[in-house]
């Protein structure tokens, strides 16, 4: 089923949507409609123009293909699904995501994949193709973050507080050097031949999604963060 | 070291004479204070690990155990009170922040206390509850602002989504985690009996507790533990935690420790992991954000249920309420400086927000000149004690109270302000199997409800004298009120007068 967005507003846009009983969707024309795909499942979104904020938010297993950029809060809360971007998107990426895949073909705002967790067999990944904003990771609890790194040519691709409150979970950052400036809660290293293996199946539905080639992406350096345990979020506490 | 040699706060008294030494005291204490000495032949006590909890004392089958406060003291000091000089030698000797349980203990003025309630007499004649129908039922969300009528006259439904409440007293937050469960199988259970909701807390809803979801208010905290599709559609209503009475402006931090099996399976997390809540929810700087996230929910879950705002009594707490009146929120919840909290540090508990009484009264003001009282119902708590402070509250604008202290009361706590420990000889404030199951989940539901009903009957017997029959003709009635030994100021703020005025 196809729907033009226009200036339809969001929630008659959604509701049109939930009412079709079609699982593969079609929406052109969006002009930053708000909650497309949000706590769905069972569906393909397939999404042209621009989907606003709270795309697929505590996304339940659908799939969500943008060709355009997303905006704020993009997967966040999300539970299981995908949800790839031919383009860039803004904050909030990934919010406490739980399960499911994002695939970001460009770069990411502010606090992406801040308080990702994981959870029994749910593992969630974010793939950011180019650079990623501020406080990237922080409060990570599980889950992969991997950002590639595209166009910033060997540079740390992320920017300040990367990793702040990290109890869990892995970053990789594609990076000729290691990040220095790091919170006292990350460690970094390296990435060792099984690092690489991890990130691998995720790098190549990367180049499946938006071209390139995965050996060719794996072939460049890349640096894990990973939360230091003697310096966990714990705090030394004293009672009464 | 001896410098920081603390005599104990408590002295556990036991009468020889009494003892017969059957040992419930020491199989009861998981503070481990009472101990069999083999060689004398009698209990001795080890008063630096008693937490007051009364445990013993309330199973002494002889009554042969009281604990008291010790006399011991340092140089008399109204300044430098042996509590301030204690805290400073724990710091000293550990590095460590304070930490503290449940509400702000501190002699802060108490303004239920300072109010009074008027009663009818010759002019408007009471009524009698157990003759007349009283209503004290009410319903909680956005009251349309208009009635509407199709082409042809009919009435069109514009309600927004409510729920109904038996009696004006909701549970308020408290995770699984924080408290056992038991207490939650007690809360949730009363919540039912008693026609009304019990709150999930932040940390996700247990598998066996979904057949209670009807009376269950479902929250959204900023760690966002166990939130997913069927938790939001579980719940009567949806909460977002914004913030906490006993902790404004900070998170939470539930230890890798009590995260076991079943609290992991509960918040969606690994067993041993901390369960960190951050201060900030990541997606919200502003009540525009916090519009999105009320938004996000309301379509997750087909605008079928209410969103409730919780948020801390703080300084700003009417312009914050009116911006949250505005996001789309269908109620408006208010956790004054009281509030209990599983762990909170110290110096945060005891110092910062303001008295919920003051916070409810400004809010329901700013809320009223601003013309928006009717888009939302305001929920408070942080120490409802009775059916005095609830019935005084709804006469100062609440729509419904929350009480969490007083339903841990309820359930056995005594207060003994030790949760963060893990180590509740209740089976409250706990997750050890052996403890938990002190707490009889039948007797805890019992007990709940008798209390709440209780202070039902006591409410309709209060408005009955005032002649009011029904909860929307006391809701933010203040003629009803009139306040006792309070400044102008105060006054001024309650919007309430002077006793003899």
């Amino acid at each position: 089923m196809v729907f033009t967005a226009n200036t339809l507003y969001y929630q008659e846009l959604n509701r049109q949507i939930a009412a079709c009983a079609d699982p593969e969707i079609v929406v052109e024309n969006l002009l930053g409609q708000r909650y497309l795909g949000c706590g769905s499942s069972g569906r393909r979104f397939r999404l042209y123009g621009t989907p606003g904020n709270g795309l697929g938010q505590y996304l339940n297993g659908s799939t969500i293909e943008v060709f355009g950029n997303a905006q704020d809060a993009t997967g966040d809360t999300m539970n299981e699904g995908e949800i790839v971007i031919h383009g860039s998107c803004g904050d909030a990426a990934g919010y406490a995501m739980r399960g499911g895949r994002i695939l970001i073909e460009g770069d990411c705002g502010y606090r992406g994949g801040i308080h990702m967790k994981s959870y029994l067999g749910k593992y969630p990944v974010l793939v950011i193709g180019g650079q990623a904003g501020s406080f990237l990771g922080e409060y990570q609890a599980g889950g992969l973050i991997v950002v590639l790194g595209n166009g910033a040519e060997g540079r740390v691709p992320v920017s300040y507080f990367c990793g702040t409150g990290m109890h869990g979970g892995k970053i990789a950052l594609c990076c000729d050097e290691a990040p220095s400036g790091l919170p006292r809660q990350v460690l970094v290293r390296e990435a060792a031949p099984d690092d690489l293996a991890e990130l691998r199946p995720h790098v190549e539905a990367f180049c499946k999604a938006f071209g390139g080639s995965a050996e060719a992406a794996l072939a460049r350096r890349f640096h894990i963060l990973t939360p230091n345990p003697e310096a966990g979020y714990r705090q030394l506490y004293t009672y009464e | 070291m001896a410098i920081d040699f603390l005599y104990p706060q408590y002295e556990v008294v036991r009468n020889p004479d009494r003892c017969i030494t059957c040992r419930a005291c020491e199989r009861q204490c998981a503070n481990l204070v009472h101990q069999y000495d083999v060689d004398f032949g009698h209990m001795v006590s080890d008063e630096s690990k008693c937490v007051c909890c009364h445990r013993c004392v309330s199973l002494c089958p002889t009554r042969a155990l009281k604990i008291v406060k010790t006399d011991h003291t340092f140089k008399e000091n109204a300044n430098w009170t042996g509590k301030a000089i204690s805290e400073v030698y724990r710091q000293a000797g550990s590095g460590g922040v304070l930490l503290s349980s449940m509400g702000n203990p501190e002699p802060f003025p108490i303004y239920w206390d300072k109010i009074l309630i008027n009663a009818s007499q010759v002019t408007n004649p009471p009524i009698d509850p157990l003759r007349e129908p009283m209503e004290t039922r009410t319903f909680l969300g956005k009251k349309p602002g208009r009635i509407e009528r199709d082409a042809d006259g009919n009435l069109v439904n514009n309600l927004s989504p409510q729920l109904q409440l038996n009696v004006p007293v909701m549970f308020s937050a408290m995770s699984y985690g924080s408290i056992s469960y038991n207490a939650h199988a007690s809360l949730a259970r009363a919540a039912v009996e008693l026609g009304t909701y019990y709150n999930t807390g932040e940390g996700g809803l247990h598998q066996d507790f979904y057949q209670y979801g009807d009376h269950t208010i479902v929250q959204v905290a900023s760690g966002r533990f166990g939130v997913f599709k069927e938790y939001l559609e579980a719940g009567a209503a949806i909460e977002i935690k914004m913030g906490q009475g006993a902790k404004p402006g900070i998170g939470g931090h539930l230890p890798g420790l009590k995260v076991g099996p079943d609290i992991s399976r509960t918040r969606m997390i690994p067993e041993g992991a901390d369960a960190i809540s951050p201060a900030p929810h990541h997606d919200i700087y502003s009540i525009e954000d916090l519009r999105q996230l009320v938004f996000s929910l309301k379509e997750a879950t087909g605008y079928k249920k209410p969103v409730i705002v919780k948020i801390a009594a703080v300084h700003n707490v009417a312009a914050i309420a009116s911006g949250i009146a505005r996001s789309g929120a269908d109620i408006i919840a208010i956790d004054g400086y009281r509030g209990g909290t599983g762990a909170a540090p110290t110096r945060i508990r005891d110092n910062v927000g303001i008295p919920i009484e003051l916070a409810l009264a400004a809010v329901d003001q700013r809320l009223r000149d601003e013309g928006i009282r009717d888009q939302v119902s305001v929920v408070i708590g942080g120490s409802v004690r009775n059916s005095a402070d609830l019935l005084k509250a709804i006469a100062l604008g609440a729509d419904a109270v929350y009480i969490a202290t007083s339903a841990l009361l309820a359930l056995g706590c005594h207060l003994c302000r030790t949760c963060q420990s893990g180590k509740c000889n209740w089976g409250i404030a706990t997750q050890r199997p052996e403890l938990v199951k002190r707490l009889n989940p039948d007797i805890g539901c019992k007990r709940l409800v008798n209390l709440v009903t209780a202070w039902d009957h006591e409410l309709k017997e209060m408005m009955g004298g005032m002649g009011i029959n029904s909860i929307e003709a006391l809701r933010g009635n203040r003629l009803m009120l009139r306040g006792i030994g309070l400044t102008q100021k105060e006054l001024d703020i309650l919007g309430i007068r002077h006793a003899g005025e």
